[in-house]
């Protein structure tokens, strides 16, 4: 095997531009390991760490692209080098005659005046500055950037608010402002549910369901995932909830989060008592009793907010509809013998946190990344041991690697280590499409699946589809994907997780 | 009216900073959309960016 370095100095790209074209060199006959990165401290760190980076580059500057490659041959490297240019290229030449490029905010603003909006989503040590420009100039802000500092956060969001702006973020992953999908979202209709949300697939979700149930969205406020934490005080979350007060196209209100602290709480609590609307509060992991004596209903799941929505605008639904005994009863015929335990593999963090919330009372031994009351820690993240359900777009998994939403690489990799397992009964997955998520989800996982159901006493594999029909990725065409492949495809994560629960036999 | 719930009354037109995937999703939808090509100025170096920005 033999190493080679190219490094180009002043040639910056996006991380994710960089991370699909690294998943694809690596993926090359005859090539042990490869990557394409900014020269940042940190990425040189990993790369040198990797055996990527040889010492006569740790050099090179942070805005130069360095390409590693690992591979059999000096022929085989320049194909990679090749490959790389390749890429780089189709992606500048697919400017067309009408696309609108600037080189900063206000040179953007030159070209499109009447703008009243900035999608920020550099790298985070740098965001702040350019969410002051974007804020200067009056444009409301999707702050998709993490990393940012929380002292940067708390003046932004200030500086906003005084200002009448909205800043969603940091780390604020989707939204959906006068119908339009920002970020990863879905393109639901517009209607008369409104949401305020810390996550972005919570957000998801209730959006989808209240749209497959005949509704729409008015507006989808993201906060970032701090916003509910003590130093930002739930600033984005009230800013949102009020205005979502204030909008006549809002009927009801949806807020979606972790529990706050007590102090936020009280404070939104507080906001929230000062509208007629019906109010319904999904504080995911929390306890109906942290909305006792408020105007707020409690909602137990995204599934529950999502439906008690339709509920206050008259819409007949069934909360927690009972499973078909006969669907668990065939699901546990197919289950192979001595195969005990579920797999979770989730590309959205709140749909973990949901199928871990719904499941933690029934299992007695959880395992996850990610923390939470009743769930335990596991030792190795690489390896699941007993019931075990990962986000595999947690950092840990992400570290260097394009999340499992834009690239379904990674999480096929672990797809075929549980379905290989002996011991695996039922494997739990989500499937989310949308806006800048990767246009065919459900088919990276289709051969693998399809494999493990010839085999015929392999594990049972139960999914859930988050999105809708207009998305770009067409919901029908993904079930029906996934269905071919032997997969139990339910409507909700919520429905999927109950399901792959009453396979293994939990909460009978 | 606040001026967040006058923002609700327009149409929407972006600026977007950074990964060109959000920029590809807004033109899909025919959403006036401008994509800057960021950079981080002055090498990255930090004190560097903030003397610019304060020349600017």
């Amino acid at each position: 095997m033999i190493t080679r370095n190219y490094v180009r100095e002043n040639a910056y790209y996006d991380s994710v531009t960089l991370m699909m074209i690294s998943s694809k060199i690596s993926a090359v006959e005859g090539v042990q390991n490869a990557a394409v990165m900014m020269g940042t401290d940190y990425n040189k760190r990993l790369m040198r760490d990797s055996g990527l980076l040889m010492d006569e580059h740790m050099d090179a500057s942070a805005n130069a692209m360095i390409i590693g490659v690992i591979a059999s041959s000096e022929a085989l490297c320049e194909e990679v080098l090749e490959m790389v240019n390749h890429e780089l290229e189709r992606k500048s030449g697919g400017s067309g005659k009408d696309e609108l490029r600037a080189k900063t905010i206000s040179g953007a603003l030159r070209q499109l005046p009447t703008a009243n909006f900035a999608v920020i989503s550099i790298p985070g040590r740098h965001a702040a500055r350019e969410v002051d420009k974007a804020l200067d100039a009056g444009l409301n802000v999707l702050l998709f950037s993490d990393n940012v500092s929380i002292e940067d956060e708390v003046r932004l969001k200030d500086k906003a608010i005084d200002r009448g702006l909205l800043m969603m973020g940091a780390d604020c992953g989707t939204a959906i402002i006068n119908g339009v999908p920002l970020g990863f979202a879905n393109r639901v209709r517009k209607g008369r549910v409104g949401i305020v949300a810390a996550s972005g697939t919570g957000l998801q979700e209730v959006s989808v369901i209240v749209h497959r149930g005949g509704e729409g969205v008015s507006q989808a406020i993201g906060t970032g995932g701090r916003d509910l934490k003590d130093a930002v005080d739930g600033r984005m979350m009230r800013m949102g909830l009020e205005a979502l007060m204030e909008d006549p196209q809002t009927e009801v209100i949806v807020l979606v989060s972790k529990p706050p602290s007590e102090v936020v709480m009280k404070k939104i609590l507080e906001t929230a008592g000062r509208t007629e609307k019906p109010v319904i509060g999904c504080f995911l992991g929390g306890d109906p009793k942290i909305l006792e004596g408020s105007s707020v209903q409690y909602a137990e799941t995204l599934e529950d907010a999502a439906l008690m929505g339709l509920e206050a605008l008259g819409h007949q639904v069934e909360r927690n509809a009972p499973l078909d005994s006969e669907l668990v009863s065939s699901i546990k015929r197919r289950i192979g013998e001595n195969r005990t335990y579920l797999r979770g593999l989730y590309s959205g963090g709140t749909l973990t946190y949901e199928a871990l919330w719904l499941m933690q009372p029934f299992l007695d031994e959880l395992r996850s990344n990610l923390s939470m009351k009743g769930v335990l820690p596991l030792e190795d993240v690489e390896v699941s041991v007993g019931h075990t359900l990962l986000d595999l777009g947690d950092d840990y998994f992400t570290d260097g690697r394009p999340h499992p939403m834009i690239d379904p690489r990674s999480r096929v990799a672990r797809l075929e280590k549980e379905l290989d397992d002996p011991e695996t009964a039922v494997v739990l997955l989500d499937v989310v499409i949308g806006f800048a998520s990767h246009e065919d989800p459900a088919g990276a996982l289709v051969p693998l699946l399809e494999r493990a159901n010839a085999r015929g006493d392999g594990p049972v594999v139960i999914a859930s589809v988050c999105g809708v029909e207009e998305d770009p990725q067409v919901l029908s065409e993904q079930i029906d994907k996934l269905k071919g492949a032997g997969v139990y495809v339910m409507e909700t994560n919520a429905m999927a997780t109950r399901l792959a629960l009453a396979a293994i036999g939990g909460g009978e | 009216m606040k001026k967040v719930n006058q923002l609700f009354q327009e149409d929407l037109a972006v600026v977007n900073v950074g990964l060109e995937t959000f920029y590809t999703s807004m033109r899909s939808i025919k959403v006036p959309t401008v994509h800057v090509e960021w950079k981080p100025a002055a090498g990255g170096d930090e004190k560097l960016m903030a003397i610019l920005d304060r020349l600017k």
